[in-house]
């Protein structure tokens, strides 16, 4: 099959080009930490809205009311907690009326929740794609929050229906203009999210034991983030201690925005900016260190 | 012409075996403290080769060590080996699916890997759909996709399905649609892992076509790893063989044929030897191929020879011995025997061949169950798993039927019109 000639000047040839070639790839077994192929994400951005719209189109196919369906989750959790916390167990909504003030909890949290404990089983999840294809690892992880943000989307429609029938009613719904900060927010949830689910699927490609922890773990972690009750109504020497998770300032900061009810702590919300973004830088490094063997181990 | 478009230098690439659990976790904390000292890895010291057949002292595992080679631009390669020589891995470290141990590698060009067609394919997406998807995971841009979308329906023959969800899809026209996408991909560089041993014939004939396209018509480069030697032949010009690790041969792709077919492996599983031999008995069993060497590996074209040391004593001359073939999953495929009462020697020791005719063994592992008995009386002596011998794909009839069950022979019949 081989031309002879052409086989015979193989070696030599190559010898002599060596050093004038210019790579466009280079192969290593690691590189440095912060290398965090941001370039690289930033190539693959159709595979990022193709994955999103996949997850978005895949949810609904084959059912009647399509993507209503986002809608049942937040109304049921609302009615359930609304009975079962507000009538039953009284606790104070700082006046702001009860349904409304669940889902504004909920609608957050899901969409931090969900973010988390989906990133966090993404190298398990998506082994047999990954063991077959190269792209860059982190449109996975950034995929699923961004498909989480649509379905938060969706049910944040829903919440600003709810509050305009409120206002509607004259309840005591005040909309300030902390309601700024809701981008900012939401955000902070995302790479809050991202980088503990990073973290977490970083640590368990090897060792399974804490994807375990995630699943009890997020339900527990909502009843130490103000989501059913406010910060102000929890004890005072319990504040610090529940402020001390990030989330608990951004949901706040989320519900004082549009609901006007409570208050703002600026302690709070500065100290979840600083947690979220070093927490998500973390979990960037940890997840950038992991990706390249984990095909080996997972 | 003469670019190199893939420079492999020193790569190696190691792998922990056995269960991962409570017990590793003291040497990946052992591992760890080495690490922050400064030390070298302790684990990854013992050079150790990947020989699956011999249990090794360590489990760390080197499935590929040191090996170095170029490739040039639009050099069609076949890489050949055997099961567990480092194929695989090669190509997923080419494919950047995991990274090497040490050593690395350098590449000119845009490298598209299919390691597996249709990855990514979402069941309840359309096929549409799943084009743009699965074009974008292997990294072509919405732009390309677009402008080549046509192109790959009408590649997979799929027209009237694109908008169908892919999981009321044929498995035929799905692994065609996942192709047609995978074949479009512009890149310079382009690695195949046996994904041809899918869909009818007609579609491998295409995809067969298409990628001698990519690699002489294009002047793209390809890898290409198979079982199939006959598709390697057509499609390649050039070879890499690989044996536990590293590389044993990198030249022409005829030559590389030769070497891996020829190629002796050490473990003398082509050759027994009785170490306590009754007094009539089978002293040594051996597979030879055309020139009489012992081989463990035969063209598909050639005969087989097996070869028997016996020794019969004169009250057992009306012993008989007996071979049944057996195939790899344990299939037995024919029987045949030979009556030692024809024996001319005067010592009672000889050696006796039997001649399996080529063109008949479809390419797969054989292995000859030996005995030595009095029919319905006595058996003397039975070795199963002692001696093998593989056939190879060197272009059977068959040939791209490669990994369907076919049988376990092929017969020319004789076809007449009546």
């Amino acid at each position: 099959m081989g031309d002879p000639t052409s086989t015979d000047s193989y070696k030599d040839s190559s010898a002599n080009d060596v050093h004038i070639q210019k790579w466009d790839l280079e192969i290593k077994p690691q590189s440095s930490v912060f290398d965090l192929h941001l370039k690289d994400v930033w190539a693959y951005r159709d595979l990022l809205w193709l994955l999103v719209r996949r997850d978005f189109v895949s949810f609904y196919k084959q059912t009647i009311f399509g993507p209503l369906w986002f809608f049942i989750q937040p109304i049921f959790t609302t009615l359930i907690f609304t009975f079962i916390f507000s009538n039953l167990a009284k606790i104070s909504t700082n006046s702001a009326p009860a349904p409304l003030f669940y889902m504004a909890g909920t609608v957050a949290w899901n969409y931090f929740a969900d973010s988390l404990t989906k990133t966090s089983t993404v190298f398990k999840d998506n082994a047999p794609i990954f063991g077959k294809v190269y792209f860059p690892r982190l449109i996975m992880p950034i995929s699923i929050v961004f498909s989480n943000l649509v379905k938060f989307g969706v049910q944040f429609i829903l919440f600003i229906i709810m509050m305009a029938y409120y206002l509607f009613l004259g309840n005591k719904v005040e909309p300030n203009l902390y309601i700024l900060l809701f981008p900012v927010v939401i955000t902070l949830m995302a790479i809050l999210g991202l980088g503990v689910g990073l973290i977490i699927t970083a640590a368990t490609t090897k060792y399974r034991d804490l994807a375990f922890v995630v699943t009890f773990g997020i339900q527990l972690l909502m009843y130490a983030t103000p989501v059913i009750y406010p910060l102000s109504a929890a004890p005072v020497k319990y504040r610090t201690i529940i402020a001390l998770n990030p989330m608990s300032g951004l949901i706040e900061t989320f519900r004082y925005g549009f609901l006007g009810t409570g208050q703002f702590y600026p302690g709070a919300f500065i100290y979840s900016v600083v947690a979220s973004i070093l927490i998500f830088l973390i979990g960037l490094i940890v997840f950038n260190k992991v990706e390249k063997n984990f095909v080996d181990t997972v | 012409m003469s670019d190199i478009a893939i420079k492999v230098e020193n790569l190696s690439k190691a792998y922990q075996l056995g269960d991962f659990g409570t017990g590793t976790l003291s040497r990946d904390i052992e591992r760890w403290w080495a690490l922050i000292r400064g030390k070298e890895d302790p684990f990854l010291q013992v050079g150790e080769v990947n020989d699956r057949t011999s249990k090794g002292e360590s489990d760390i595992v080197w499935s590929l060590k040191d090996i170095n080679f170029d490739i040039k631009a639009g050099d069609a390669v076949g890489i050949i080996g055997r099961n567990g020589a480092g194929k695989s891995t090669l190509l997923k470290v080419l494919s950047r699916v995991t990274a090497p141990t040490t050593g690395n590698i350098k590449v000119k060009g845009r490298i598209a890997s299919l390691l597996e067609v249709g990855t990514g394919f979402h069941p309840e997406l359309t096929g549409a759909e799943n084009i743009y998807l699965n074009g974008a995971i292997m990294g072509m841009s919405k732009r390309e996709i677009k402008r080549k979308f046509d192109e790959i329906v009408d590649f997979a023959g799929v027209e009237r399905y694109v908008d169908t969800p892919v999981k009321r899809y044929s498995s035929g026209m799905y692994v065609r649609l996942a192709f047609a996408v995978a074949a479009h991909l512009e890149s310079e560089i382009l690695i195949v892992d046996e994904v041809l041993a899918v869909g009818d014939a007609e579609f491998q004939k295409k995809c067969i076509g298409k990628m001698n396209d990519v690699s002489k018509g294009e002047g793209r480069t390809v890898l290409f790893v198979s079982h199939n030697l006959a598709s390697i032949a057509t499609l390649c010009n050039r070879s890499l063989v690989l044996n536990n690790g590293n590389v044993a041969f990198n030249g022409p792709i005829t030559q590389g044929i030769d070497f891996y077919v020829n190629a002796n492996n050490n473990n003398n599983s082509f050759a027994f030897r009785n170490d306590k031999p009754k007094s009539t008995d089978i002293l040594a069993i051996r597979v030879l191929n055309l020139k009489n060497e012992p081989s463990l590996n035969h063209y598909y074209t050639d005969d087989v020879i097996l070869e028997f040391d016996v020794q019969v004593e004169k009250d057992y001359r009306n012993a008989v011995l007996s071979i049944i073939l057996k195939d790899q999953t344990e299939r037995r495929v024919f029987a045949s025997d030979f009556k030692l009462n024809l024996i001319t020697s005067q010592s009672g020791k000889t050696t006796l061949r039997a001649i399996i005719p080529g063109n008949l063994l479809v390419p797969n592992r054989y292995i000859p169950i030996v005995a030595m008995h009095v029919p319905n009386k006595e058996v003397i002596s039975y070795f199963d798993n002692q001696v093998m011998f593989e056939i190879e794909e060197t272009g059977s009839k068959f040939a791209q039927f490669t990994g369907l069950d076919y049988g376990c022979v092929i017969v020319d019949c004789k076809w007449d019109e009546v």
